[in-house]
């Protein structure tokens, strides 16, 4: 909402300066956005005269001209503009000024071989409305020398107020300085408004053409007629209101309208009764109708939208726009007059529907004061009358103005339970009244507060302390500590908070770089990963490649992955902890753990080093981050799983799942199925996995801290090496799992130390070397009882897998 | 010369050329050995007379002390030779480059990071962190916190929406995180006490703004808390996430459908070159928004308003990491490039506590 200092000072008599008035504004709740001073802009533009205007020795499109600037001696200015030429009036810019549309400091120059001196303005130079074909044109009695913004009052600072949707009422100027005067800045000084006696009955009528249901959509619809009208130009203060917001002057009849929309936030329309074609049916519109609006674009409605007909069709939008087929111009003789209330949320959708932002409907949407409903329709004949002439005719109202009052029973004590300030009911009383609210007293320390009508947002009690805070001043809240809990403070993290806290660090110190990628991805991303389900797909993407909620974390990683790449960093690693959804139900939403490593991005280096050489990651990588991962987060691992082959989007050979149980999936690591990166287009190898931390077995809850008793033994423990010969498809895992299983007494762990196949392994064979390390219990073994276990290790493996001792 | 002379000159000129262990041991054997020269020698005494023996064998042994000596030097001398040789042998170039650590090389987001800078600083002043799903109902997300029918949040162009389900209803992201406020007041009796951060959502994209976001809400419910705690509350947290000493806060009243009065806080602040500094200067920068809970929102969640009461705030969280490491482009937060999570992020073990200062 914009309004200029000396429009605020047609309704308040204050000595404040602008900065007083723009800081109380925003103190108060009118957030003052801007402050735009156009003389303090463009202080150095004077009025100046072009004395001659020769053609340029070195371009044809080049004007030098002799400059009368009003200062010394005529100043040489080469010009561009086809319309410099002798005895213009214009406007000038020195050397040294800064020229606001260019945003530079103009220097001196020489163009094409000649000086120039400066330079004349077009309109859009100076950030103004107007033809930026040439330079100003001035007036012939514009005093050469003025200051430009000084002799075209321009000095008129607007300010624009950020209004917050529940202060309809501040959408006017005069409301604004409402609560100007009450926070004590002045003295409000609108005038009352008295009635126009109409001297005829309105000769057209008004139908409200609804469903008893649909009553609300338009309560009250009150018209009259003024007849013999002289439209033409408003005249030049109202113009100069007008144009200093930013609206183009029409002629009178309109700019009163709009004058009164922003002067006391009141939209009017005005119709020209002489195309009007018998009576007003104000109605819901019919599905196929059409309106060529006053902006001039036609607009095809439907049932949602509420017009104004006449016998010949559709002439306006109820509370939006007029129509152009009906609206005034200077052959109106005479006029219909409309004020009328509608419902805001209609309005509202109205505009948006059909894309129509309009001083009305910013005003409607919100809530007008339906009490001043026939005041405006007053004050806006009296306008026409003194502006135009004519006679005015009585007031048809069709409906009726909604008569519920808000009372508030109001304690006075509840401003200091919300606010902690002590407010004497006195003042709060005198800053209530200011404001308009009735306060009448009632049982101690309470009153009935009525709040007025131009007030739609006050339902409670906590409005009408908001209201007395405002006033009375938000910088007065005294910071007040809140009580601390006795002792040392608790924990607060619940375990899946923790998990996922800890998950975060314990990746980054696996070398891990964390990502946070866009919890939507495409629909063709979902589907690669498990996901795609319709109800997971926003009705509403803002963009074709974030349409589906991410079934996983792979894709958004992969693609940045791939962004990383294309950039020239093709060694990468990436990880994201955050939700993945696999319904749109409050169970469906999953926090999962997820990293994807490229390139040379390995859990050992991370690129070519001259140690050892360089290696591409793989799935072996994302093994060993998955189980970190678990590691580090307390997971028991000694009854994981590790199954062969994980889900459709990894490679069937080189991934695996990780599991509890077959119903126990906690997560998958491996590679990426290539067909899957190929239609990503994202090029591989690329070792990901990814751990559902709320799968996740919960830690047990244990009584104490303490942790269990550490065994020592002071025997040695040994090692023994075995080299068996399996199937190359046997997992090493099975043969681990049964050489431990050989004695679990004993043998303490068992390691592979070497995976070997070629030249002495028959073919189709593999040879894997394990390590067993036995730790004796109550006395040192025995060379005959180590053989014997070596031997059951043997068996048991050969039993087990099949395994052969190597030759 | 004497035969003894003789002997001890080519005894030691042989010890003095040993170039290693092996010949100087092969000198002692010939020296000192069973069937040494000197060894041989000491076995005459026995055959001598007593004047001889006197006299020859206190020159034999002179010699064998004088033979032993050289050849204890001699072996040091060959040994620290070895070693030399052996360290110099041994020699790497050390500017070779380490491996890389991977503690070095992992990185948190900045946002992480944030997130527990917040959770150690409420947790502080008993606040638990409460958590709610990404895809909520639109009376949760609207109509619960007073957000009238007709809204222009609840439209398409503002809210992210999914096609309506079964029952005709149709979910929506959240676009805030106030729904775990409701959530939490749902499920919890006062006193109440939590902050809500996650992930939010808006149609909405452009230079400072993106579709997707983060949100932290604070929440306190009780029977006596007010505005005054309000500001403390965030005196004392925009302190303490900034880590400066003081700030100076600025209220203005404002408008939310969920909090009545509702307020805009400013921060006083210094802007230089591209840092911000917090509690000095002279410009206010808009930081969060906040208010009392809205007497219908209570209501809605089954608290009688007039006997409960607080506050709750909300602020993005990552506006809070941009101004506080300065970031200057939101949407690269989203964007996971490698060059920019490295120079933002945080390192596993930048742990924050309000025991060692939370950025260290």
């Amino acid at each position: 909402m914009k309004l200029t200092l000396s429009w605020l000072k047609t309704h308040l008599d204050t000595s404040a300066s602008l900065t007083e008035i723009v800081d109380t504004l925003t103190r108060i709740g009118l957030e003052v956005e801007d402050v735009h001073d156009p003389a303090a802009v463009l202080e150095d533009f004077v009025v100046a005269q072009v004395i001659e205007a020769a053609p340029h020795p070195n371009a044809d499109r080049l004007q030098v001209c002799s400059v009368d600037t009003g200062a010394g001696a005529p100043l040489q200015v080469v010009c561009g503009a086809p319309n410099a030429r002798k005895g213009l009036k214009t406007v000038f810019a020195a050397p040294g000024t800064y020229i606001p549309a260019k945003k530079f400091t103009l220097g001196k120059g020489v163009i094409r071989g000649v000086e120039s001196l400066g330079m004349l303005c077009s309109a859009s130079e100076l950030e103004l409305p107007g033809d930026s074909e040439g330079i100003m044109e001035l007036p012939d009695d514009a005093p050469v020398g003025a200051v430009y913004a000084q002799w075209a009052r321009l000095g008129d600072p607007v300010i624009d107020i950020n209004l917050t949707p529940n202060r309809p009422d501040a959408a006017g100027v005069a409301g604004a300085a409402r609560d100007l005067a009450a926070a004590g800045l002045g003295v409000l000084t609108t005038p009352a408004i008295s009635p126009v006696p109409g001297g005829f009955p309105c000769p057209v009528g008004v139908k409200l053409d609804f469903a008893p249901e649909d009553a609300h959509l338009a309560p009250l619809f009150a018209l009259r007629l003024v007849r013999g009208v002289k439209n033409g130009p408003s005249p030049a203060w109202m113009q100069e209101r007008l144009r200093s917001v930013g609206l183009r002057p029409i002629n009178a009849l309109v700019d009163i309208t709009n004058f009164l929309t922003l002067d006391r936030a009141r939209p009017l329309h005005v119709f020209d009764a002489g195309k009007v074609n018998g009576d007003l049916i104000v109605r819901r519109a019919r599905a196929g109708e059409e309106l060529l609006a006053l902006d001039g674009k036609t607009y095809s409605l439907d049932e949602d939208v509420v017009v104004i007909a006449d016998d010949s069709g559709v002439e306006s939008l109820a509370g939006v726009m007029g129509g152009e087929a009906s609206g005034c111009d200077d052959s109106t003789t005479d006029v219909l007059i409309e004020s009328a209330l509608w419902d805001p949320d209609n309005i509202a959708r109205t505009g948006r529907n059909l894309g129509i932002v309009s001083d009305a409907r910013y005003r409607f949407e919100r809530g007008v004061d339906p009490a001043f409903a026939l005041p405006g329709l007053e004050l806006a004949t009296k306008l026409i009358q003194e502006l135009c002439g004519g006679e005015a005719s009585t007031i048809t109202v069709a409906g009726s103005e909604p008569t519920a009052t808000r009372v508030v029973d109001f304690p006075f004590s509840e401003t200091k339970r919300l606010t902690g300030l002590d407010i004497a009911p006195d003042e709060a009383t005198a800053i209530l009244t200011r404001l308009g609210f009735s306060v009448a007293a009632s049982a101690k320390g309470r009153a009935k507060i009525t709040a007025p009508t131009w007030r739609p947002d006050i339902e409670g009690k906590a409005d009408i302390v908001e209201e007395i805070l405002r006033i009375h001043g938000v910088d007065n809240i005294v910071s007040t500590p809140l009580a601390r809990a006795e002792g040392v403070a608790s924990p607060v993290l619940t375990a899946s908070q923790k998990r996922a806290r800890a998950a975060r660090r314990a990746l980054a110190a696996q070398g891990l770089v964390e990502a946070v990628t866009w919890s939507f991805v495409s629909n063709k991303q979902a589907r690669g990963f498990g996901g795609g389900d319709p109800s997971l797909a926003l009705a509403n993407p803002i963009a074709a490649e974030l349409s589906d909620m991410r079934p996983s974390l792979l894709p958004g990683l992969i693609a940045a992955i791939g962004r990383n790449a294309a950039r020239g960093f093709g060694d990468c690693a990436l990880f994201e902890v955050g939700q993945i959804f696999a319904s749109d139900d409050e169970m469906g939403q999953r926090t999962a753990a997820a990293g994807v490593r490229r390139g040379l991005a390995t859990t050992q280096a991370a690129g070519r080093g001259w140690a050892a050489p360089a290696k591409k990651a793989g799935g072996f990588d994302a093994k060993a981050d998955a189980l970190a991962l678990l590691q580090a987060l307390g997971v028991a691992t000694s009854g994981l799983q590790i199954v062969a082959k994980g889900p459709d989007w990894l490679h069937p050979g080189r991934s695996g799942t990780l599991q509890f149980g077959p119903k126990a999936v906690v997560g998958c690591f491996g590679e990426l199925h290539p067909r899957l990166l190929n239609e990503l287009d994202v090029e591989g190898p690329l070792g990901a996995f990814e751990i559902y931390l709320d799968a996740l077995p919960a830690q047990k809850a244990k009584p104490t801290k303490t942790k269990p008793r550490l065994e020592l033994s002071d025997l040695q423990p040994l090692s023994r090496d075995f080299a068996f010969v399996v199937d190359r498809a046997a997992p090493a895992g099975d043969l681990l799992k049964a050489v431990l299983g050989a004695d679990k007494a004993l043998i303490v762990s068992a390691d592979i130390f070497d995976v070997y196949e070629g030249v002495g392994v028959p073919e189709g064979k593999k040879s894997i070397g394990v390590a067993v390390t036995l730790q004796p219990k109550d006395k040192t073994l025995t060379d005959a009882e180590i053989e014997a276990l070596a031997q059951k290790i043997v068996a048991e493996a050969e039993k087990k897998t099949g395994a052969m001792l190597r030759g | 010369m004497t035969d003894l002379e003789k002997l001890e000159s080519e005894t030691l000129n042989q010890i003095a050329a040993a170039d290693s262990e092996a010949a100087l041991e092969a000198v002692r054997v010939g020296a000192l050995g069973k069937k040494g020269a000197i060894s041989a020698l000491l076995a005459t005494l026995g055959r001598m007379s007593p004047d001889e023996r006197k006299t020859q064998g206190a020159r034999i042994n002179a010699l064998k002390d004088v033979v032993t000596e050289r050849l204890a030097g001699r072996r040091a001398a060959l040994e620290q030779a070895a070693l030399e040789a052996r360290l110099k042998s041994e020699a790497l170039d050390v500017t070779l480059p380490a491996p890389p650590s991977a503690l070095e090389r992992g990185r948190l987001h900045p946002l992480s990071q944030v997130m527990d800078e917040l959770a150690a600083i409420f947790a502080d002043m008993g606040f638990s962190v409460a958590e709610g799903p990404d895809i909520e109902s639109d009376d949760y997300n609207f109509t619960k916190l007073n957000f009238p029918e007709g809204h222009p949040a609840r439209e398409m162009h503002d809210t992210f929406f999914f096609s309506p389900g079964a029952d005709g209803k149709r979910k929506l992201l959240r676009t805030h995180t106030s729904p775990v406020q409701v959530r939490t007041m749902l499920t919890q009796k006062p006193p109440i006490r939590v902050i809500c951060p996650g992930r939010t959502y808006r149609c909405d994209s452009d230079q400072t703004h993106t579709p997707m976001f983060h949100q932290v809400e604070g929440l306190v419910i009780d029977e006596t808390t007010h505005i005054g705690h309000l500001k403390w509350v965030l005196e004392e947290f925009l302190k303490a996430f900034f880590e400066v000493k003081s700030v100076n806060l600025r209220f203005r009243p404002s408008f939310f459908p969920f909090t009545e009065p509702s307020m805009e806080v400013d921060v006083q602040c210094k802007r230089q070159g591209g840092e911000i500094r917090f509690g000095e200067g002279e410009d206010f920068m808009e930081i969060l928004g906040c208010g009392m809970v809205h007497a219908n929102v209570l209501r809605n969640c089954g608290l009688d308003p007039d006997t409960y009461q607080g506050f709750a705030f909300g602020v993005g969280i990552d506006r809070l990491a941009m101004l506080k490491y300065g970031m200057p482009d939101l949407r690269d937060l989203f964007e996971g490039d490698l060059r920019w999570l490295r120079h933002y992020g945080f390192r596993a073990l930048d742990f924050p506590t309000l025991a060692g200062g939370l950025s260290g």
